[in-house]
Order: structure tokens, then C-alpha cells, then sequence
């Protein structure tokens, strides 16, 4: 601070910094305030602290492994590390946790889960599948034979380990987790290998037909909230995100192609075939069939129904947490619920959470917090038996408004007990009307161009507002609820009932469920469509036969003021459609059925607002009370603190010492004493220490040492008894943007005194301002400000004036006036004047006595008469100092004599002035100049050995 | 004049009757600045909506970030947020320096400081009485720039619903509720500014040092807060949640990151007000 005070203000230096210790009573008041700004920031610090810290986390070790793993051709080498937290050891093992990453990705993508799960004191594991990252070997999609496989040989290697507890001989305690491609490993290995004790697959899927052959048609196969449609072999192909899945796997290098062509070199590692990539030649080859048919070929089903979790389903013994994503349209919420189904059906814990991300997007916040949160919360009960059981529920997640620093969505989630339909009960459904006439839909030629509901793995997030959704015109047929006057709720897979017409009996239709808000702006929750693929339909809508659509499961409020809007469009870019022109005609079918689900929210009020206002009162009422106790205290001290015997002094100041931190002593053993009626003046040279005394005398800065008293009280800070004080010092003070009137009047309303006290219109008169009172002080002259100064000093007629050089900046006329007012103040009232200058004709003049000031110290006191005047002494010039010293020597009354260069310095006691003059002319000697020299004069000029120009 | 007082101080002087609040409201507000801060602050919402009328309603690909920009014009209530959420960064924290930083260094610069305190106005309660007035002065200035955009922004777009950019609606009454959390949230964490212009007025006596001191640090908090490397240093940073206020428009309301905004902001105020107080009351006064 002090040097920052430096920089700006550089003439300031000598003041800035620290003091010498002060006086015992101020020391202890300082000591105070030091405890009170101690208690209050600690307390701030510890409500701050118990807020704001982060959980603990431990370290850990990490190992590098290469492991081998099947035999053969298929014999891979995985990547892999296994993450040992500290302290775990042979005597103090931990149990286990595989992740395993999701598709294209690698170990490497579950660092950060890993070092949270290790901070929590589990070993961990993570690799690189075969096929991914440093991984050697050939995608199999999580083939059985060859993934899962792997994953059992990492198991082994966890019976291996010393750190991890074992259940039986080679049977670790683990669980697995991840997401997607690494989810459904989870799945798989827990069916396959009953050693996984629990896990937690993340957005996975439940079957690969229904993830990439989707067929809407048909009421949900069971009672639970995202049940999907019943299995169908003949769905729509989703291309956009089978040819991304794809295309992660195989994309290669093309230089490398290409110089595998020319027989320059090999191909990659582990590839065959260029256009196969990475992936094992049967897979590659069902993709191949379903991308350029866009249907589902038995041999495509085989290998599909082999990656999917489905068929082991009951297998799985291992307590599963299920998390799925709402805002995923590759693996929606309904692959989730069939698992769920699947595994609960023999009896096996399942615990279904959807948050909002997915494979769209990365969700919110709150949620990533959230799911860290349960997956933790799972392992630790059923690896570990820690903690709560986190029981058998179902929460779901929704995107209630924006985070504060990121734009990231943030969240609620809302609790249940059960999955509702799952063990038993069943979901709530509601029905509401839509309506609309049969309309036509036209399929174009070639598909194209397509409608867009999704960008596959783009970020939906600036599709919650507009979006990226478009129909195109004449493609659909849309149906309308009214607009809703409370808000609906839906949690779950909606259904419908429509009639549709093709003339060749067959037609692919994409149905969504729009929200429309009251500008008829429509969004589609989280670009989700459900596609029908439909056979033996009849020409005309007349007739025709129910359709019953599952639509896509969504966790989303349709607001007040909104509508839903069923829409069955005839293309949609993200399936492979089929590309003959059809025109098809839709007609309604009864009502729209929606599920709901009732729960509590999470954390709903738990914000603790109440223990923040309760600490935010406490603070107050202790530093109030602190307050009170110093200023008590302090009022205590001013009281005690009068020399009663000098009430009636104005001003007495006691072995004054003001030093400053750098050594500078500006006022030192200062004593003097001021009574009634007085004008002292206070004089010296600058830099003598005149403006340093007055500013202790104001209270404006602390003595170092000494004390001042006015009246007998004690000066300071703010001491009550500066009031009977009127001060004009080191300049003006004004607000500039004021009038001088208004100066004056808000100076005095600041000392809260009443305004008949003020005798504002004597102040008035004596500043002789005039009509100028009316005008902004920024606009006066430094003349002006003067005046205006010294009448505001005059303000309530103080019983002790304190002015500082109060004639600089005046002219002649003025300087004469404000003598006659200064001497008038105090004459005969009782009043009494300090006025500080460094011109001795002006102390002269004006005042009555005089403290003469040098270098801080006092160097005389008294009247002006005893200072200054009667005791003088005289220089004559003479043009003969030799007859002249000889001639006065002689006189009676002259006191001495002595010859100067600039003449002869006369001692005179007594003697009048003229009879020196008329002496030495008498005597003949010429008198070229006569003039008086005072004591105060020779005082300074042997003290100060300055030039005149200093006193004058 | 005589005294009857044990203090001896002058007939009809009390220290609690000094620099009374109303004075120093008349000292402030005559001030040609505190006059156009408020006017600016009624001109802003005028200057948006105008913007707003004559910007294209041309499709605008987002840029990832949902803001209330999308829904300002939706009605009066969004309107109002939408200002909030432009002024809450840069604007309102000037303010909130302005009033704060300005009001002793100021004094100190014209001299006035020292005439105050002569007359006596104890330290303290000079410290306090600034304060208040700042506090005042402040809570004006945003009630101001609140009640122009609602009023003008209901008879521009209408007295509708709250639309918040994840599609939820909040009715009209809910959202005044809302929007009073709001700006009493605002009040008070621009305190951490605010208190900071204040411990800065009373070390220097350059109100721009004062003033721009505390806006800098605000700045260079908002710019490391941007620097994720920094990870949990950042929560401690006072920028973090200034924004947190848009807890309120989820449903059900949000408000973790408002309360440990207000915590923060009673930690920091507290410090920068002790340091403030501690070195006014033993401070020389030189200027």
C-alpha cells in the first residue's frame, strides 16, 4: 500500500509508512481492532472453507502391462494399466474395478474415471480393447469369442494381483464399467464370466438389431416407462450413425493403402483389407450387406444378436447399474429398460438412471457430478459392503436451465423407489387428444431431399432453442393436441394409433413428437424419431387397419402455453429409406398415450440458505458487539482523559513528537501554550513543522510521542472537543461541483449541529463573496477559495481559530482586511486565534503572541512585544563607522555597539531612536540608512544561518 | 459558545448526528457523475431495445453457449433478464466501483477529507456513512436500470411469461418472485467489487486508482476464471459466481452456486471492509 501511495504521490513519500508504537491507551485500541479483524475473517474463512473445499484425494501408483490374451491367428497383445492406489497393498487389498472405454476410443479415454475411482481406494484397471488404441488384433464388436474373452484373461490377471481382495482362488472382487462399446462389455462379461461381481454398463445397447434396425410399430412389449416395440427383423436401417461406427474402425491411413497396393509394404497391423480396417471380415462383411440393402439379412442378424447383451441377460448375477442417456438417438432410453427387464427378471439388483447427456451429448454438470456420485456409490456398497445400499431405484435427469460459466445445460434429477413395471406395478400413462383430417405424405424419389431430426453425435445443446430440426413440405402429415394449461410431463416411450394407406402396401414412416410454443416454433426433444417399417397396408385409409407406434422414450416438460405435435414424415436423413416415390395417406387413430413418472427431486431444497443467514447474523451481532465494546471503551477514554486544570486553555501542547517512518522527525519536544483571547501566531520557516503541529492539532495524524490537549481534553481522532475548532489548513477543501452556499450549508449539516448555531451570514460577510456564493467553487479563483475557506472555518464562531498561512493567495486590500477580522474574532470575545505563517510582519501585524518554530523544535515564545520588539536593536549606515561607534559608545541607554560590514549594530536600552540620529549628524558623521533590527531576526539568522529571504 | 459537555465538545455536537445519510445523498447526487450513471442506466434498455429492432431476424447459427439473448425479446421479464445478464459482467461492476471507489478518494483529492474529520466526524462513522450512501446510491442504480427495462421492454414486447433458452415457461408472477432473487442477489455480490473499491478509496487518494483498481481486478479475475488449467483455484476466484443468478430460471430454482457466490462474496467483503476500516482509523491523513 505504501508503495503504491509512492508511486502516485511521490511528494508524499516522507509521511507514507510506518509509525513509531503509540501511547499505551492507543496501542491497546489498535491490539482490538487487530482481534476483531482476525475473529471476523476466521469465521468468514471457516464458513468459507466448509463450503467451498474439495473432498480429500489420496495418490496412487500406476503399471504399465502388455497382456496376452487367445491363441492363435487371434492371439492379441492388450494394453493395459493397472492403477494401485496408496496404501493398498498384500496386507491391505482393495477391491477392483475394469473400465472399459467406449468405440474408437482407447485406455486412455478412461484416465480421468480411473484416477477418481483409485482416489477412492479401488484398484483399477483399464485397457485398450483389441483392435483400439496400442491394442493389437481385429474388432469382433464384442464377440464373445474374442472380447469377452479378453476380459476374462484380464480378470485372471486380477486374481494374479496381491492388491486386489480375492473371493476364492482366482476369483477377484471386481466390478466393470463403461460407456457405449465399453457398457455392453460390462453386459457381456458379467453373462459370460460369473466371477464380475458388479457393474455399471453406461449408454449401451440391449440388442444391435433394435439399436441399428429400429421398428417402431407395435404397443411397448412391457409395463416399464421406456418399454420399445416388440423385436421386429425387418426395421429401418440407421445409417448416419452405423457408417460413423464403421468408419471409426476402419478408417486408415491412405498412404498406407496405397503402398499396400504397390506391393510396397504390409498393411497395418491386425488389417487385411483396406476397406475392412480394423474389423474382423464377418463383421465387416454384415456391415457391408446392411449398408448397401439397408435391410437385415439373417447372416447380419447373427453376428448382431451375438454382440448383444440380450441373449445372456439372464445370466448376469452381478448387481447392475444401469445408466442410459436421454439425449442419445443411437441407443435410447428403451435399450436401457430391456436390460433392465432382462436382468431383473432372475432376480439380480437393477437400479436404472437416465441423465442428460448420451450419445448426442455430453449432458450437464450437475449430472457428470451425479453419475461419478453413483458409480462410486454402487461399487462401494456391492463391492465393499460401504455405505448405503443405493437400492433398486429409478432416477431420471432433466435439463432445467444454464449453467453459469460454461453455457452447459444444468439439471434436477427426480427420484423413485422402483422402476415402475419392473418388478411390478406399472408405469401411469395419460391420454390426450390431437387432431387433424387424413392427410397425404409424398415419399420423393431417391429419398431425397430428407427431412433432419439429428446430427449423430453432435452436440444438441443449441438444438434445445430452433435447432437443427427441418421437415420438408408435403413429406408429412402432422396431427396437434390444444395447447396445454398446465404443464405435461412425460418420462417414457408415448404411444399412438394411426391408420396409413400406401398403394403398394408398404411404407417407411418416421413419427415424431413435436413441442410447439406459443410463437408455433416446434422442437423435437432431443431430435428423437421413431421409424415404422410397414407391410400389407391397403390403398385407402378407409379401413385400414390400427397402427400402434411406439415413439421414442424422452424425459421432458411440455411447458403452459405449449402443444405436442405428432409428425409421420416420409424421409429422414439419418435411416436409409427406401428410394421408390410413394404417396401414403395418414389418418389419427384414437389418442396419444403418455407415461409419467412421479417422484421426489434430488436435493430439492437443500441449498442451506437457513445456516448461511443464520452465520451472516451471527457475524453481525458479534462484530456489532465488538464495536460496542471498543467504542465503549474508546467513549470510557475520552471522558477520563481532561486535565480539568486546563479547561480553560485553549490549546496546550506537551513534549509534541511526530517522527515519520523513514526516520523523518517533523515535529520534536513541541511544548507551548495558548490562553483565551489570544492570536498566536505560530512562526517559522517552511519546513519549520507549523502545518505537521496543526494536523495533530486537527486530529488528522497521531503524535508519535506528547500530547495535545484543547481545552484541557485530550487530542484525538475525531475527538468531540475538535468541534469547539475551526480550521482552515493546507489549502481548501470543496466539493467543486458545489456552490460556495452550498459548501457551506452541507459542511455545517455534516457536523449534525443546529443550523442557528452556524452564524453562517457573519461567515458570509467576512468571505465577502458576494453573489459569487451562488456559483460552482469550480469556477472560483484560488483568491476566492480562500476567502470561502476561512469563512467556513469561522462556521459556529469556534472558540479556538486554526488558520495556516491564511493571507497566501490574497491581495494587499485583503491581507489588511483579513487582519482587521482576525483580531476582531478574538478581541474581547473570549475567542482565540492560532495562525501559522512563515512572514514575521504579518505575525507582527496581526497577532499578539508568537511561537517561533525551526527545523520541529520551538525556539521562542511570548508576546510579539517580548519576541520581536522592545529590546531591538538597529543598524545604521554610516560613511564612518570608526567616529560612529566611538561617538554612540559614549551615549547613556545604548547597550553596546559593534561594527559591522554593512555598518553599526546599535544595542539601545531606553534611548530613543532619534537621539542616535541626531547624535551622529551632530558629531558629523553621515547617516546613509537607519534601520531597526529585530531579536527575531538574529535569532533565526544565528540559529538558522539562512538567508532574509526566510524572515523578513 | 461554551461547553457543558464531559467530552468537551460544543454545544449541540454528537458524534452519531455527523455526516447524517441524507447529507451525504445531497453531496453525491449533485455530483455530475452519479447524475449520468443514472442516466445512462435509464438510456441502456432503451439503447437494447432499439438494437434489437433494428437487428435481422435472419437464422444465426449458435455458437454452442445457450444465452438469454435468444429469448431477450420474448417479453418484458425476459427482456429485464436479458439486461441483467449483458450488464452483470462489465457494466454493473463499474457501477458498483464508481460509487464505492470513488466516494473517499475523492474527498481526499478535493481536501474536504480533512475538514470532515476536523469538524469532527469520527473516522468510523465516515467509513460507514460512505458506505451506506454508496450502497444507497448503488441499490438505486440497479432498481433503475431494472424498473426502465421492465416498464419499456412491457410496452415494446408485452407483459408475457418468462421464457427461459431451455424452453421452460415461468409464469408472470413466479418470474417477478424470480427476478427479485435476482437482483437482491446481484446487490449483494457486487458487494465483493464494491468492497474493494472501498478498501482502495481509502488507501489512495486517486479516485481512478480507486475505481479502476477495483474494476482491473475484475477483469483479471474474469480472465483466469476463463483459464480452466487452473481448475479448483478458480472457485476462490470472485468472478466465479457473479453469474450464478441464473440458478433461478431452472425449475425448480437452482441456487448451490447463488449461495456459495454470497459466501464468497461475505468472505471477501469482509476482509476488504476490515482492511478498509482497520487502516482508516489509524491512517494520517495527509492530503
Amino acid at each position: 500500500m505504501a508503495t503504491y501511495a509512492q508511486v502516485i504521490r511521490p511528494q508524499e513519500t516522507r509521511v507514507s509508512g510506518l509509525r513509531n508504537p503509540l501511547p499505551a491507551v492507543r496501542r491497546w485500541s489498535g491490539r482490538t481492532q487487530i482481534a476483531v479483524v482476525g475473529v471476523l475473517v476466521l469465521m468468514v474463512g471457516l464458513v468459507t472453507w466448509s463450503v467451498l473445499a474439495p473432498s480429500g484425494r489420496s495418490g496412487f501408483r500406476a503399471e504399465q502391462l502388455t497382456v496376452g490374451s487367445g491363441s492363435g491367428a487371434d492371439e492379441v497383445q492388450l494394453d493395459t494399466t493397472v492403477f494401485i492406489p496408496d496404501g493398498v497393498d498384500e496386507s491391505a487389498p482393495a477391491a477392483a474395478v475394469v473400465l472399459a472405454h467406449g468405440f474408437g476410443g482407447s485406455q486412455a479415454s478412461m484416465l480421468e474415471d480411473a484416477r477418481a475411482l483409485a482416489g477412492q481406494g479401488y484398484v483399477v484397471l483399464t485397457y485398450s480393447a483389441r483392435g483400439f488404441g496400442r491394442s493389437s488384433g481385429q474388432i469382433g464388436l464384442n464377440s464373445p469369442d474374442f472380447e469377452v474373452a479378453d476380459a476374462s484373461v484380464l480378470l485372471d490377471l486380477l486374481a494374479q494381483r496381491p492388491e486386489v481382495i480375492q473371493d476364492a482362488a482366482g476369483d477377484p472382487r471386481v466390478g466393470i464399467s463403461g460407456p457405449s462399446y465399453g457398457g455392453a462389455l460390462a453386459l457381456l462379461a458379467a453373462g459370460y464370466d460369473d466371477r464380475v461381481d458388479a457393474i455399471v454398463p453406461q449408454i449401451t445397447w440391449n440388442s444391435m438389431v433394435s439399436a441399428f434396425f429400429p421398428n417402431s410399430v407395435g404397443s411397448p412389449v412391457a409395463a416399464t416407462p421406456a418399454a420399445g416395440s416388440p423385436a421386429s427383423d425387418d426395421g429401418v436401417f440407421k445409417q448416419l450413425w452405423a457408417g460413423l461406427f464403421f468408419s471409426s474402425g476402419s478408417a486408415l491411413d491412405p498412404a498406407a493403402i496405397l503402398a499396400a497396393q504397390n506391393g510396397g509394404g504390409g498393411l497395418p497391423d491386425g488389417v487385411t483389407n483396406p476397406v475392412c480396417g480394423r474389423f474382423r471380415p464377418e463383421v465387416c462383411a454384415a456391415y457391408a450387406d446392411a449398408a448397401t440393402t439397408g435391410r437385415l439379412s439373417p447372416e447380419t442378424a447373427a453376428v448382431l444378436e451375438r454382440s448383444s447383451p440380450a441373449s445372456v441377460l439372464d445370466r448376469i448375477t452381478a448387481p447392475t447399474l444401469l445408466i442410459q442417456g436421454e439425449a442419445d438417438t443411437l441407443f435410447t432410453l428403451s435399450e436401457a429398460d430391456a436390460n433392465a427387464r432382462g436382468i431383473a427378471a432372475s432376480g439380480t439388483p437393477v437400479k436404472v438412471v437416465w441423465y442428460t447427456g448420451g450419445h448426442d451429448s455430453s449432458g450437464s454438470e450437475t449430472d457428470s457430478e451425479r453419475l461419478l456420485e453413483l458409480t462410486t456409490e454402487w461399487f462401494d456398497f456391492h463391492l465393499r459392503g460401504d455405505g448405503v445400499d443405493p437400492g433398486t431405484g429409478f432416477e431420471y435427469a432433466q435439463v432445467t436451465g444454464l449453467s453459469t460459466n460454461n453455457g452447459r445445460p444444468t439439471s434436477q434429477t427426480t427420484l423413485t423407489e422402483r422402476y415402475p413395471g419392473l418388478t411390478d406395478g406399472a408405469t401411469a400413462r395419460v391420454e390426450l387428444a390431437l387432431a387433424g383430417p387424413t392427410q397425404q405424405a409424398v415419399a420423393p424419389p431417391g429419398a431425397n431431399p430428407a427431412a433432419i431430426s439429428s446430427l449423430p453425435g453432435l452436440t444438441q445443446i443449441t438444438g434445445l432453442v430452433g435447432g437443427v430440426v427441418l421437415d420438408l413440405p408435403g413429406q408429412s402429415a402432422a396431427f396437434q393436441s390444444a395447447v396445454f394449461d398446465e404443464p405435461v410431463q412425460v418420462v417414457g416411450t408415448p404411444t399412438v394409433s394411426v391408420r396409413i394407406a400406401a398403394p403398394a402396401g408398404e411404407a417407411v414412416l418416421f413419427a415424431k413428437l413435436y413441442d410447439v410454443d406459443p410463437d408455433g416454433q416446434a422442437s423435437l426433444p432431443q431430435g428423437l424419431v421413431a421409424p415404422v417399417r410397414l407391410s400389407g397396408l391397403p390403398s385407402t385409409v378407409d379401413g385400414a387397419p390400427p397402427v400402434e407406434i411406439t415413439l421414442p422414450a424422452i424425459a421432458y416438460r411440455f411447458e403452459v402455453g405449449h402443444a405436442m405435435r405428432l409428425v409421420l414424415a416420409t424421409t429422414d436423413q439419418a435411416y436409409l429409406t427406401p428410394v421408390q416415390p410413394a404417396v401414403y395417406e395418414v389418418a389419427l387413430n384414437g389418442t396419444l398415450s403418455v407415461p409419467t413418472v412421479d417422484g421426489e427431486p434430488l436435493d430439492g431444497a437443500s441449498t442451506p440458505w437457513i445456516p448461511f443467514l443464520l452465520a451472516v447474523l451471527g457475524l453481525a451481532a458479534l462484530s456489532g458487539a465488538v464495536g460496542w465494546l471498543v467504542m465503549r471503551r474508546r467513549r470510557g477514554s475520552e471522558v477520563s482523559d481532561v486535565d480539568s486544570d486546563l479547561l480553560g486553555v485553549p490549546l496546550v501542547t506537551a513534549r509534541l513528537t511526530k517522527a515519520y517512518g523513514d526516520g523523518f522527525v517533523a515535529v520534536q519536544d513541541l511544548s507551548f501554550r495558548v490562553e483565551p483571547g489570544q492570536v498566536v501566531g505560530l512562526l517559522g520557516p517552511n519546513g519549520a513543522g507549523k502545518t505537521t503541529t496543526l494536523r495533530m492539532l486537527m486530529g488528522l495524524i497521531s503524535p508519535t510521542a506528547g500530547e495535545l490537549r484543547v481545552f484541557g481534553h485530550r487530542v484525538h481522532a475525531g475527538a468531540p472537543v475538535l468541534s469547539r475548532l475551526g480550521a482552515f489548513v493546507e489549502g481548501t477543501g470543496f466539493l467543486p461541483h458545489l456552490s460556495g452556499a452550498d459548501n457551506l450549508s452541507l459542511y455545517w449539516r455534516a457536523t449534525g449541529r443546529p443550523a442557528a448555531d452556524a452564524h453562517l451570514a457573519e461567515a458570509l460577510e467576512i468571505s465577502g463573496l458576494g453573489a459569487a456564493m451562488s456559483k460552482k467553487v469550480r469556477t472560483y479563483s484560488q483568491g476566492m477559495r480562500q476567502r470561502l475557506a476561512i469563512a467556513q472555518s469561522m462556521l459556529g464562531l469556534p472558540d479556538l481559530l486554526v488558520l495556516d498561512e491564511p493571507t497566501n493567495g490574497l491581495d494587499p486590500p485583503q491581507i489588511r482586511e483579513m487582519r482587521q477580522v482576525l483580531r476582531r474574532y478574538a478581541d474581547g470575545t473570549g475567542r482565540t486565534v492560532l495562525v501559522s505563517s512563515h512572514l514575521l510582519a504579518e505575525v507582527e501585524q496581526t497577532c499578539t503572541h508568537v511561537v517561533v518554530m525551526h527545523k520541529g523544535r520551538l525556539v521562542a515564545q511570548g508576546t510579539v512585544g517580548e519576541v520581536v520588539g522592545e529590546s531591538s536593536s538597529v543598524l545604521i549606515g554610516v560613511d564612518d563607522r570608526l567616529a560612529a561607534v566611538r561617538v554612540l559608545s559614549g551615549l547613556s541607554g545604548v547597550h553596546s555597539v559593534q561594527s559591522t560590514p554593512d555598518g553599526v549594530v546599535v544595542e539601545i536600552n531606553g534611548t530613543e531612536r532619534s537621539s542616535l540620529v541626531r547624535e551622529l549628524v551632530g558629531a558629523g558623521v553621515g547617516v546613509e540608512r537607519f534601520t531597526p533590527r529585530r531579536r527575531l531576526e538574529d535569532v533565526f539568522i544565528a540559529l538558522v544561518g539562512e538567508g532574509r529571504h526566510d524572515v523578513d | 459558545m461554551t461547553s457543558t459537555d464531559l467530552t468537551g465538545a460544543a454545544a449541540g455536537y454528537r458524534p452519531g448526528a455527523t455526516l447524517g445519510i441524507w447529507v451525504e445523498l445531497i453531496r453525491q447526487l449533485k455530483r455530475r457523475r452519479t447524475k449520468a450513471t443514472f442516466v445512462f442506466l435509464a438510456v441502456l434498455p432503451l439503447i437494447l431495445i432499439l438494437a434489437f429492432s433494428v437487428g435481422s431476424e435472419e437464422f444465426e447459427e449458435g455458437d454452442g453457449r445457450i444465452n438469454l439473448v435468444d429469448v431477450a425479446t420474448a417479453g418484458s421479464l425476459n427482456f429485464v433478464l436479458f439486461v441483467l445478464f449483458a450488464t452483470t459482467g462489465f457494466f454493473l461492476v463499474v457501477v458498483y466501483a464508481l460509487f464505492f471507489g470513488d466516494t473517499i478518494a475523492s474527498e481526499a483529492s478535493w481536501g474536504s477529507l480533512r475538514y470532515l474529520l476536523a469538524s469532527p466526524v469520527p473516522r468510523g462513522r465516515l467509513l460507514r456513512q460512505k458506505f451506506l450512501v454508496a450502497l444507497i446510491l448503488s441499490l438505486a442504480a440497479l432498481v433503475t436500470l431494472t424498473v426502465v427495462s421492465l416498464v419499456a421492454g412491457a410496452i415494446v414486447y408485452g407483459w408475457d411469461p418468462v421464457r427461459t433458452p431451455v424452453g421452460i415457461t415461468l409464469g408472470q408472477g413466479e418470474a417477478v418472485v424470480r427476478l427479485l432473487a435476482i437482483v437482491g442477489y446481484l446487490a449483494f455480490t457486487l458487494l465483493t467489487v464494491g468492497s474493494l473499491a472501498f478498501m482502495l478509496s481509502v488507501i489512495t487518494d486517486a479516485p481512478l486508482a480507486a475505481v479502476g483498481g477495483a474494476v482491473f481486478a475484475m477483469i483479471i479475475a474474469a480472465i483466469l476464471d476463463a483459464i480452466e488449467a487452473l481448475g479448483e483455484i478458480r472457485n476462490y476466484l470472485p468472478t466465479e459466481n457473479q453469474f450464478a443468478w441464473v440458478g433461478t430460471l431452472s425449475e425448480p430454482m437452482q441456487t448451490d452456486e447463488m449461495l456459495t457466490g454470497a459466501i464468497q462474496t461475505l468472505a471477501y467483503s469482509a476482509v476488504f471492509l476490515a482492511v478498509a476500516f482497520w487502516h482508516f482509523g489509524h491512517k494520517d491523513i495527509v492530503s
